[in-house]
């Protein structure tokens, strides 16, 4: 057996790495901030945060498309990622304003001072007045950003722990997952969750001391930094799974007891792909809400879980890029239809608003892509394919 | 008052001569407080009150009226009675008042609060039994000595359960405003043990305490002394209530400390301290220290000086009531009674989860027959519930009758849906035939389509479903065990459904196919029976069960496009929780959830959010140990 | 007969460019319920002053986007709003979590956001106009109500889990324990949206007259949940005379989803009830049902504020002179216009409003009776009765400064903490 390069043995990498460089070059030529400012900013965002979305789908493409485990809780790790690093953003922001505004006593502040103001600032708004113990770490940037992947990877690894050595498995795992992920959302709806309950934490957009670059650059950089993150993980993904470690990922997917009695670890494997998918998705979330701006705890309920299955349905599961295709299309013909700005049709004696129609749209489109195109819009590349064999 | 003056004389001119009998004094009151008549506050309407009830009988009879909101002021200052029959008199003198368009007055019930008070000696023997109840009831919120010696004189009653009421009311008041010590311990003694809310409400008000600082034991009806630094009191709340009570000055907060130190800044320093340094709390607190010494700042309550008020004061709780033997009493009967509430507590929170346990077993059970035949995951299942509310909904709204209603909507809920149900199978569960997870999904879309579509149809405002009036109020034991009737209903509903089910699947041919299905669907076709067929029946039939309980939810909750996502995942959770294949197992499932729910929100009665938490974070757990559920499906099938 | 009116309004259409105002309120999702009719609001008012010719002689153009009640997408919205659509002025959002995600970006874009519905308080931006009641012209003023009016002493605080209720339950236990109430005649419970199992909680409510103080209910519990809610209510057998029920959240809407015939005697307290005495108002009504072409429509509080806030930038812009955000804002201050209930409505230095505080008696055809109706109560942006807040004042055209500490004379921040 010859040992051809990873990257040569799959074409498709090379090609979405190819169509992202071009994507974000394009992106970047016609933004506001670097080119033409053919594409608006609040576009470039979109942009951006659709690639996170696409990030969170590649993984949750590993955990369904290549070990079987449908999660119907992939959101919940995304979320979190965004809310550890929007504990650090938060803080520090506040923490700049709250020291500039103390600077106006001729006293120097005290650390205790400090902290203080911005406990009032960030907690004042929802009634408390005690820093949560969560918040711990609030003020370090090193340590917020190693818990956008410590704190999902440990809840992954405990939670994949618990289901799998009990043999949970189909749809019992999937409302189970189901169950985490509403248990971590109604948890931090409450107002006393250390989180700021409803509200969530807001202001993300604005980086604390780069206030002078303006978000036209700085929604350009997220851009660039999420297309670097899906590029990254795409290639760990592809790597990951076009090996022997795919090989026997895609035989527990296809039957698990076999693959048990052939002397495999299955939980082993399971809970590795399960717990790094989930770090992937954290840090997804991580470069998604400082884009968003704003993130509550109802980004994390099963309804947002089940729309990542969607894309990934919809994409074509099994084949990471149509995971990708799958969040890129979807997500970006919601925002459209939902923007108000899909052309009305006018039906004799009715006018469809694409407005109420579209959710009726996609459900039904969805039934359809089970039913009929089980591959999803990926499907199509393989007949191209086999045709160029042909060829 | 400028109204006043016009309108006086105009009063004196036209109605002296016109009423022979009429009631001058009530005439001068009215005219005296037409602003008070119209705008009355409970705070300074009482004395109004009395003025009026001074009058006569007509003035009664005008404060009668004036609280039952059939009162009117007229354009020329007149006060009219409107009586049932629309018919205008005036209050003064009686007479007909042809063609008056008063301007209603509508005291609230604050005002009309005071106004029965004042007519309670009077209505207690009124010959109307719906006067004489309306006057216990406004007894019951309180009342004086004079009501209590009237209502004595008033014991005799015509109607045994009004006669019974006075009876209680009288012991109950006499707690309250009992003439002597002796009396009022006896009327405690009388009652002693009961549980019910009037009883305590008159008890507990004679335990209110309030807490006083004092060097030595206070004058009064002390209740206890509470030790400083107990658990009762902890170190920092005792300084506080010292501060509080101002025997001791309150120590220096941070922010004092700072303006102070800013107000004695000179060279860049404070008290020889550079203000570089002053960000460290120690260095802030030697410089205030040196301004101390230097005695430009006055100086602050020290540790010691902390410690001192601490071990000189004793901190004591008085009885608000003065009288030592009646708090006794009151003490001793609250002991009693505390055993027997707690266990009726204990019941009436048992009904609350049997109540929540029922729904959901309504709720799950379809999903249930469904899971456990074919092993596919119905996410509509939450739409057809939805489904079965709107179809509620939508009946009423044909027929007005709301019993009829009901009873047309519960089969026609049960037959759309089984509609539904039979369709959606057809169409996608039949295609995706051992592809549980595809079938989860494509399901879900239906859910979406579903959901969106019920908002385009019936818009995104809840709508209203009512129970029949026989169903409304509630099943009332005492004060503290009640359960309303419609959740009662509701759980006689799911018995119903429950002995239902068992008949079908035991009793009958389909029972015994869909059985045979369930357990090994190969074998069962080879022995003729349709497996897509029985598929497709028991589809139908656990959506036509969830229809069903849709329109049980929207009888007690909200109707909208998203009643089945409140329920759904609790669907799955009873499903999960149970084990499947086995309508015990639903059961036992929704009890479980049920009864969990109710009895960690009991425990954290301030956050219902919370409790839901915990709930799920339980049955993730319990999901660990019990992995296919409470009651685990045995044969074949379990290892599919 | 909307699209005949629409024509015969562009027949006399005004020259110029037309002026973009947005419309930002969610459509689809958990609050196009109450969101919608704000929308229609914005739009009959815009079809209005076309009529009347328009402003600076320009016709008005309304932008609709729809947020789908989804937080991020409000902040998406906005900034697409401002930077594609270049809209003069923004109505919308409805919950604090939508507003304090549109924050930034009108903060940072300069634009100039009209909020329309009660809320919590404790916030003051240069680019918002708060048409709706701060905590101090609703809850106070009810709590009062109930206190002096209803002899109430003894408090059940039961509110939906999220900052609404939150701060204002603080603010009340506050309000209350400065008043003498002792903290265990205070009970305060949360419930998650969309509640619907309520036998608990109002059995605790219940048994708290066991205390023998009269019992009342002040409630921010928040839209569907209330159906719930009331209906256990009314099968206990809670009558108003019995636990009146003072509800924050509780409007002409939310009641048309409910059979009111219990309820009658509870209470809810806004700054306009649609019985409102008034010709404006009465005209206002007629205007709304022609417009929406349904005659059962009712009207209710967030409407009447929408209208204050569309027609106090109306006159700011013709004060003005132009429709730029700077301008307008400082002539927007002291800007007086009618309300619905017969008075006027000023737009204070804080960027908040005067407004008249009404009590009103659930009737059994779910209107309400009017039974206490105050003089207009300035807006506080900052409460008076939490001790952090109350050093702080807002005061644009003063300080330039939204969150100004009176003690030490600072400027705590200029833009807003979201």
């Amino acid at each position: 057996m010859t040992r051809t390069p990873f990257i040569l043995r799959t074409p498709s990498t090379l090609i979405v790495l190819a169509v992202l460089a071009v994507f974000t070059i394009t992106v970047t030529l016609l933004s506001a901030a670097y080119g033409t400012g053919a594409i608006p900013t609040s576009m470039v965002k979109t942009l951006g945060m659709t690639l996170c979305l696409a990030l969170a789908a590649v993984a949750m493409d590993l955990v369904w498309g290549y070990l079987g485990i449908l999660s119907l809780g992939q959101m919940a790790f995304f979320a979190l990622g965004g809310y550890m690093i929007g504990q650090w953003l938060m803080y520090a922001r506040t923490e700049g304003i709250v020291a500039a505004s103390l600077s106006g006593n001729p006293i120097p502040f005290t650390p205790q001072e400090l902290r203080d103001g911005v406990t009032n600032q960030i907690f004042g708004v929802v009634g408390s007045a005690e820093l949560p113990m969560v918040w711990g770490f609030a003020h370090s940037l090193t340590l917020q950003l190693i818990l956008v992947v410590a704190v999902p990877g440990l809840l992954a690894l405990v939670f994949g722990w618990l289901a799998f050595r009990s043999r949970v498995n189909g749809v019992y795992l999937s409302i189970l997952t189901q169950a985490m992920t509403l248990a971590l959302a109604l948890w931090l709806f409450q107002n006393d969750s250390g989180f700021r309950g409803n509200n969530g934490l807001s202001g993300l957009q604005n980086l604390p001391g780069l206030d002078h670059v303006g978000q036209a650059r700085l929604s350009v950089w997220f851009l660039w930094a999420s297309a670097l993150a899906l590029g990254l993980f795409y290639v760990i993904a592809a790597w990951l799974v076009s090996g022997k470690f795919g090989s026997v990922t895609r035989a527990i997917r296809d039957d698990e007891t076999r693959v048990r009695f052939l002397g495999y670890p299955v939980e082993g494997f399971k809970l590795v792909v399960f717990t790094l998918a989930a770090m992937i998705t954290a840090i997804a979330g991580a470069l998604y809400y400082p884009q968003a701006g704003i993130i509550n705890p109802a980004e994390m309920m099963p309804i947002a879980s089940i729309y990542l299955a969607v894309w990934v349905a919809i994409g074509g599961r099994g084949r990471l890029y149509g995971a990708v295709i799958g969040a890129f299309v979807v997500s970006l013909l919601s925002t459209w239809f939902t923007g108000g700005r899909a052309p009305s049709i006018n039906l004799p004696g009715y006018v469809v608003n694409w407005v109420d129609w579209w959710q009726v749209a996609l459900g039904l489109s969805f039934v359809l892509v089970t039913l009929y195109a089980p591959k999803g819009i990926a499907g199509i590349f393989d007949l191209i394919g086999r045709k160029g064999d042909r060829a | 008052m400028t109204r006043l003056g016009r309108v006086l004389p105009l009063l004196a001119a036209l109605l002296m001569p016109i009423c022979a009998q009429a009631n001058p004094a009530l005439e001068a009151v009215i005219a005296d407080n037409l602003e008070g008549l119209e705008r009355p506050s409970r705070l300074t309407v009482e004395p109004l009150v009395a003025q009026i009830a001074a009058t006569g009988p007509e003035g009664l009879a005008l404060l009668q009226a004036w609280s039952e909101r059939q009162l009117g002021l007229t354009e020329d200052g007149r006060a009219v009675i409107i009586g049932d029959d629309d018919a205008a008199t005036d209050a003064v003198t009686g007479q007909p008042v042809p063609e008056a368009d008063p301007q209603m007055l509508r005291p609230n019930s604050g005002v009309r609060g005071v106004i029965e008070s004042a007519l309670v000696a009077g209505a207690l023997n009124d010959p109307d039994p719906s006067r004489r109840r309306a006057a216990l009831d406004s007894l019951a919120r309180g009342g004086s000595f004079e009501q209590l010696t009237a209502l004595r004189a008033a014991l005799d009653d015509p109607d045994p359960t009004l006669a019974a009421r006075k009876a209680r009311l009288e012991r109950l008041l006499t707690i309250q405003v009992g003439e002597n010590s002796e009396a009022r311990v006896t009327a405690i003694e009388d009652l002693a043990g009961d549980v019910s809310l009037d009883f305590r409400a008159a008890l507990n008000p004679l335990l209110v305490t309030r807490r006083v600082v004092a060097t030595e034991e206070p004058q009064g009806n002390v209740a206890r002394e509470i030790s400083i630094d107990g658990d009762d009191l902890p170190r920092e709340a005792a300084i506080a209530l010292l501060v509080s009570e101002g025997v001791l000055e309150p120590r220096l907060t941070s922010a004092e400390q700072r303006a102070a130190l800013a107000a004695n800044l000179s060279d860049g320093r404070v008290g020889g301290v550079p203000v570089a340094d002053l960000s460290d709390p120690d260095a802030r607190d030697r410089a205030y220290e040196a301004l101390e010494d230097a005695g430009t700042v006055p100086p602050a309550a020290t540790e010691a000086e902390v410690q001192a008020a601490l071990d000189a004061h004793r901190v004591y709780e008085l009885y608000a009531e003065p009288d030592p033997a009646v708090t006794e009493a009151a003490r001793a009967a609250q002991i009693r009674a505390q055993v027997r509430l707690g266990a009726m507590q204990g019941i009436d929170l048992g009904l609350d989860a049997l109540s929540l346990a029922s729904i959901y077993f309504l709720a799950a059970i379809g999903l249930a027959v469904t899971f456990g035949v074919m092993r596919v995951i119905n996410m509509a299942h939450g739409e057809f519930i939805m489904m079965g509310a709107y179809t509620g909904y939508t009946v009423q709204t044909l027929i007005a009758d709301r019993t009829l209603s009901l009873v047309v909507a519960l089969p026609l809920a049960f037959a759309v849906t089984f509609g539904a149900g039979v369709v959606l199978y057809r169409l996608v569960i039949r295609h995706l035939a051992h592809r549980p997870l595809e079938t989860l999904l494509a399901t879900f879309g239906v859910s979406i389509a579903l959901q969106q579509l019920a908002k385009n149809i019936f818009g995104t405002q809840a709508r209203p479903l009512t129970a029949p009036a026989w169903l409304e109020g509630s099943i009332t034991i005492n004060d503290v065990i009640s359960i309303s009737s419609i959740r009662v209903a509701i759980f006689v509903l799911a018995l119903l459904f429950l002995g239902l089910f068992l008949f079908i699947m035991k009793r009958t041919r389909l029972g015994l196919e869909v059985r045979a299905v369930t357990q090994n669907p190969g074998m069962a076709a080879s022995m003729g029976i349709n497996p897509d067929r029985i598929a497709m029946m028991t589809f139908g039939l656990g959506s036509g069960i969830a229809g069903i309980a849709g329109v049980a939810i929207g009888l007690f909750a909200q109707v909208t496009s998203e009643i089945g996502q409140q329920y759904i995942v609790q669907s799955f959770m009873t499903v999960v929780v149970g084990g499947v294949g086995n309508i015990w197992g639903t059961l036992a499932g929704a009890t479980l959830i049920g009864g969990l729910s109710k009895v960690i929100e009991s425990f954290n009665p301030g956050n219902t959010l919370a409790a839901q938490t915990f709930m799920i974070l339980f049955i993730i757990i319990f999901i660990q140990f019990r992995p296919r559920g409470i009651i685990p499906q045995k044969g074949r099938a379990a290892e599919a | 007969m909307t699209s005949a009116l629409t024509l015969a309004h562009t027949a006399h259409a005004q020259e110029g460019e037309p002026i973009k105002i947005g419309v930002l309120h969610s459509l689809s999702g958990t609050m196009a319920i109450s969101e919608t009719t704000l929308k229609d609001t914005v739009l009959m008012l815009v079809e209005q002053q076309n009529a009347k010719g328009g402003v600076l002689g320009r016709p008005l153009e309304a932008v609709v986007v729809d947020p789908a009640s989804d937080w991020p997408l409000f902040a998406e919205k906005a900034r697409e709003l401002l930077t594609v659509s270049e809209v003069d002025a923004i109505f919308g959002c409805w919950t604090s979590v939508s507003r304090k995600s549109v924050l930034p970006v009108i903060e940072e874009l300069n634009g100039l956001l009209f909020y329309p519905v009660q809320y919590e308080g404790e916030e003051s931006s240069k680019n918002v106009i708060y048409t709706g009641a701060a905590p101090n012209q609703q809850a106070i003023p009810a709590v009062d109500y109930m206190r002096d009016e209803l002899g109430v002493e003894s408090w059940a605080l039961l509110g939906t889990d999220y900052v609404y209720p939150r701060t204002t339950n603080n603010i009340l236990d506050a309000y209350l324990k400065d008043n003498g109430t002792a903290p265990e005649d205070i009970f305060v419970n949360y419930t998650p949206f969309g509640h619907s199992d309520w036998s608990r909680i109002v059995a605790d409510v219940v048994a708290l007259g066991a205390g023998g103080k009269k019992v009342g209910v002040v409630s921010t519990i928040n839209g569907d949940a209330n159906v719930g809610f009331y209906k256990e209510l009314a099968a206990a057998g809670v009558s108003a005379d019995d636990i009146p029920v003072m509800a924050f959240s509780v409007g002409e809407e939310e009641l048309s989803g409910l059979d009111t015939a219990d309820l009658v005697g509870h209470l809810a307290a806004w700054n306009y009830f649609q019985t409102a005495e008034s010709d404006v108002n009465t005209a206002f009504i007629e205007e709304w049902k022609a417009f929406t072409g349904d005659e059962d429509r009712v009207t209710n509080d967030p409407m009447e504020a929408t209208v204050i806030g569309f027609n106090a930038w109306v006159a700011a812009v013709e004060a003005a002179g132009t429709t730029d955000v700077d301008p307008v804002l400082d002539a927007i201050v002291g800007v007086e216009v009618p309300n619905l209930t017969g008075g006027t409505a000023t737009v204070l230095p804080n960027h908040h409003i005067t407004k008249p505080v009404l009590i009103g008696e659930i009737r059994d055809d779910g209107q309400f009776d009017i039974v206490s109706q105050t003089e207009p109560v300035p807006g506080d942006a900052w409460t008076d009765f939490l001790p952090e807040s109350a050093v702080l004042e807002a005061d644009w055209p003063g300080q330039s400064c939204g969150m100004f500490n009176t003690e030490t004379e600072t400027c705590v921040q200029v833009q807003s903490n979201y």
